[in-house]
């Protein structure tokens, strides 16, 4: 089954896991800019990082016949620093019009602090006068829940925020029903230990439907695994639910809701699934 | 809500093993802590951990929600006053 990965960190992954990954189907991929493991010293740090982002991210990619999308921001960690947090959110304006860039992402809440909250409505103010989509990353284990509520505080206040243009990640068993609800997207990242199992992801589809809900392999430095998307297929066969169900989820739900950027132009396969290899 | 194709008796089939092996896991767990020096039965940890087991043998049928919100910080509501967010646009 043909499939794309909406939250996939592949700058800390290797070239021979973009060749797995085509082999098991994944034909796109979308990359929000994160947490490098440090904190970047610099403004210039972040031009960088959003060059190979846009530049030699997608030509990686491409070797392997997978499609590459991209998200800019800085992210929950190091906008702890508010003075280096401005002047990448000044600078990040140079790269929205750049090719695959679908937004501003992944922007969110790490420990749930005020100079985090700060710059995440900074950040969501330059979406709102951009045009931008918006994707989100909502805080690990004791902090998420308290950190979604604050998340969704602030959209749910700001009139400008068109719901169903963002989308709020990492979303589990005690927060997937308040961000559906609102109206926004959700993403479930299967992430050993501190996020979601594939088949809790299925329990959660199986509560709340199809609508609006991505999966994602959330692919890092840490411990991860980039094929949990195709271990979230698997999962829903043996609960025995229908292939058009499963495309819903891992294909048409992110052709869908990427379809809303400018600059979301996917080509999809030539070949019928049936066919290829 | 989606309808499951697979019964309860199959799905029991599939999965038990598997939480067999979990419940051992946890078991052992727990019995290492015993057999290591030092007790940690006051640690807020391990409280949130034997209430946990009482809400897996509950009847709710929100386990998973209950056990995440078990382990959750409480949400304070006051937040956007003390850290004097900006007005609703």
């Amino acid at each position: 089954m043909y499939y794309i990965d909406p939250h996939i960190h592949m700058v800390s992954r290797t070239t021979d896991d973009y060749e797995t990954l085509a082999r098991m189907g994944c034909v796109a991929l979308s990359e929000p800019a994160f947490w490098a493991g440090f904190d970047r010293g610099s403004v210039d740090g972040f031009r960088d990082y959003f060059r190979q982002l846009t530049e030699f991210e997608p030509k990686r990619a491409g070797w392997s016949g997978i499609q590459h999308f991209t998200w800019l921001c800085i992210n929950a960690k190091e906008a702890e620093n508010v003075s280096l947090s401005r002047e990448v959110l000044a600078m990040i304006p140079e790269f929205l019009n750049r090719p695959g860039v679908l937004g501003i992402g992944e922007i969110g809440l790490n420990k749930n602090t005020k100079n985090e909250s700060i710059i995440f409505q900074e950040h969501v103010d330059l979406a709102m006068k951009t045009g931008e989509q918006i994707l989100i990353h909502t805080p690990h284990l004791e902090d998420k829940y308290m950190g979604t509520r604050m998340i969704l505080d602030m959209l749910c206040d700001d009139s400008r925020v068109d719901r169903s243009r963002v989308c709020v990640d990492h979303v589990e068993e005690h927060t997937a029903r308040m961000v559906i609800e609102e109206g926004f997207w959700a993403g479930m990242t299967l992430y050993p230990v501190s996020k979601c199992t594939p088949e809790r992801a299925v329990d959660i589809v199986e509560m709340y439907g199809a609508e609006r809900f991505l999966v994602n392999s959330a692919g890092d430095w840490g411990p991860s695994k980039p094929t949990a998307v195709p271990d979230f297929i698997m999962a829903m066969r043996h609960r025995g639910h229908p292939e058009t169900l499963i495309k819903k989820v891992v294909y048409d739900n992110p052709i869908e809701f990427f379809s809303q950027s400018r600059n979301f132009k996917f080509t999809p396969p030539e070949v019928s699934e049936a066919a290829s290899v | 809500m989606i309808s499951v194709p697979a019964n309860a008796a199959e799905l029991l089939e599939r999965e038990f093993l598997e939480v067999r092996a979990k419940l051992l896991q946890v078991a052992a767990t727990f019995d290492r802590l015993d057999r290591t020096e030092g007790c940690v039965n006051n640690d807020a940890r391990m409280q949130g951990l034997r209430q946990a087991l009482e809400i897996l043998q509950s009847d709710t049928v929100d386990r998973a929600e209950q056990i995440q919100l078990l382990f959750s910080r409480e949400y304070e509501d006051d937040w956007q006053t003390r850290y004097e967010m900006p007005e609703p646009r």
